[in-house]
């Protein structure tokens, strides 16, 4: 008896003591300590885009206005949309806008790019000139200036009238609206012509050096040593620029509202009217699938042919 | 030959100054207009210099619309930008530390669903994120605009990652043989040391958020509630003949953090953007 008196009062602060040193122990183990300080991408992932995507599928596939419950109707969504000239027009002047804006963006950059890495004075304050576009051209502000520029008085037409051309109604002609829209976006090369200016300044100046022994011409050290070197950078601001292009949605709801008789009505635009404008979440919800599709396949596609044309050096 | 090359010197100079100033006219234009009176703007006037200094556009724009002044609307855009940027700061560095510093079982198929979320269009999740977010009572709060960003933001926890790795690892192992752990690791040494990568995501996540429409336009249903962008197109609206002078003028007002941040942190910016290639 008197043994356990003796013990216990010692036991306690041990057992107690143990128990913090297990959790604390516990909580530095790797595996808890990664898990600890991952958990809010985990949370994140679940909980804002995984969960969001399995409501999207399964709202795809229903009718749907958020007041009353959500009809299941299989496959209607997707076969009313191959039906929807709206929609299918959408996708035409996406795809267009893409095809079209995305490689004027990377060419103007990568021209850009290319006369910025040369060793002249005041480099950095033209890369700055020039990113400053691509800083603000996001904004709603730029986006009303944009559409003052090409009113029918505006200062485009002005300048063009200068010239002895005849004003030209950017946003009553159907074949015309979108020119406004792409140039908007060329005008943002900054971002692509800084990544360019970064990949230019690692090629070696000995490569440069070697081919102007061998009489190489300018031209063709830009096709022979810049561009295979360049490639995978390339190939990176193609499928980066592709993606967001696909996703244009604010300068055309500002600019153009997604007219003349629907010629600017991007694929996003149309998910926005569908979704809330029309309440019509089911069907937005299978554009948006139809989307995600869309882009998937053909960020494939880039990188399927990208074998052909991109070098990673030996 | 000298001579030669000189020529072709000026010649990029020439070329780049033109250039430059093609490129960065919209906005001389747009500050020049906020200054001009709307007779002069409809006019199609080229000018940069207004004909008669006028003030009057910034006291009418700020006046704002249905009692609500711009006073409000730069309120609420701040409040929300401040709050998703630091949640965007912190959760993205925390990140960062457990998939570059700690070996834990399923880092990888974590890491591997990072980077698929780089590539998903926003748009897919948006629609049934609003769905949630209506169920949930929450459309018209700010929560759905600033939730998010406290989940780290695959961009900014790659470009941590990424500076992560000029941190030598010796660092830790020598903090560790000093009885740190890995909290304290991350406390005392990482995220100190990650301070310019953590200036780079402060600016571009600031400037995003800013200039964010498309969020506040679908969740913000209250006049009293909307933020600067939202609030601009209002003066753009079909309903209502436009005051172009106060919407240049307000236009020019809602520019100035992001060219105040550009012009104090420029080299993070240009930095942060080629090693991580964020889109601008």
């Amino acid at each position: 008896m008197n043994n356990v008196e003796e013990i216990t009062p010692i036991e306690e602060p041990n057992a107690n003591k143990s128990m913090l040193d297990k959790i604390k122990a516990f909580m530095n183990k790797d595996n808890v300590v990664g898990y600890v300080f991952s958990s809010p991408f985990i949370i994140g992932f679940l909980g804002f885009a995984l969960f969001p995507m399995i409501v999207s599928f399964y709202y795809s596939f229903t009718n749907y206005n958020m007041i009353s419950q959500a009809d299941w109707i299989g496959f209607g969504n997707f076969t009313r949309l191959f039906s929807d000239a709206r929609f299918l027009k959408s996708v035409r002047v996406t795809l267009i806008y893409v095809g079209v804006s995305v490689p004027v963006k990377l060419i103007f950059a990568l021209f850009v790019a290319y006369l910025v890495t040369k060793k002249i004075r005041g480099v950095s304050i033209y890369r700055a000139l020039f990113y400053i576009p691509s800083l603000i051209g996001g904004s709603i502000a730029v986006a009303l200036v944009w559409k003052e520029l090409f009113a029918r008085s505006g200062l485009v037409n002005t300048l063009m009238t200068n010239v002895g051309l005849s004003p030209i109604s950017w946003f009553g002609n159907q074949n015309m609206a979108m020119v406004p829209l792409i140039l908007i976006s060329a005008w943002q090369f900054g971002s692509s012509m800084i990544i360019f200016a970064a990949g230019l300044k690692d090629i070696p100046t000995s490569y440069y050096e070697a081919a102007i022994m061998d009489g190489a011409k300018p031209w063709q050290r830009f096709v022979k040593i810049t561009l295979p070197l360049l490639s995978p950078i390339i190939l990176f601001n193609l499928i980066m620029q592709t993606i967001s292009a696909f996703m244009a949605f604010t300068q055309a709801f500002v600019i153009t509202g997604g007219g003349p008789n629907d010629a600017t009505n991007f694929y996003a635009l149309y998910v926005y009217d569908q979704a809330f404008t029309f309440n019509n979440m089911g069907y937005a919800s299978a554009m948006s699938w139809i989307m995600l599709v869309i882009i998937a396949f053909i960020t494939f596609l880039i990188f399927k042919f990208s074998k052909y044309w991109t070098f990673y050096g030996k | 030959m000298v001579n030669k090359k000189n020529l072709s010197k000026y010649g990029n100079h020439l070329f780049l100054i033109a250039f430059g100033i093609v490129m960065i006219y919209p906005v001389l234009w747009m500050i020049s207009g906020a200054f001009k009176d709307n007779v002069e703007i409809l006019s199609g006037s080229m000018s940069l210099i207004p004909e008669n200094l006028n003030l009057d556009n910034f006291a009418n724009g700020w006046r704002g619309f249905g009692g609500i002044t711009f006073t409000t609307f730069f309120k609420n855009s701040l409040i929300i930008t401040v709050l998703s940027t630091i949640g965007t700061v912190i959760s993205s560095a925390l990140i960062a530390y457990a998939f570059s510093r700690v070996e834990y079982k399923g880092r990888k198929i974590w890491f591997s669903a990072m980077l698929l979320t780089m590539m998903l269009p926003g748009q897919v999740i948006l629609i049934p994120q609003y769905i949630i977010y209506n169920s949930l009572g929450l459309v018209g709060s700010i929560i759905p605009l600033v939730l998010p960003h406290f989940f780290g933001q695959a961009f900014f926890i790659f470009q941590m990652m990424q500076f992560m790795v000029s941190i030598p690892k010796e660092l830790d192992e020598s903090a560790y043989m000093d009885g740190c752990s890995k909290y304290t690791i991350f406390t005392r040494i990482i995220f100190p040391l990650l301070k310019p990568a953590l200036i780079t995501t402060t600016i571009i996540q600031f400037y995003w958020k800013w200039d964010d429409f498309m969020g506040p336009l679908i969740y913000l249903n209250k006049p009293e509630s909307y933020t600067v962008s939202v609030a601009l197109r209002l003066f753009a609206d079909a309903g209502s003949v436009t005051d172009y002078g106060a919407m240049f003028a307000i236009s020019t007002l809602s520019l100035i953090p992001v060219f105040l941040i550009f012009l104090f942190f420029n080299k993070y910016l240009t930095e942060g953007i080629s090693t991580s290639g964020l889109k601008g």
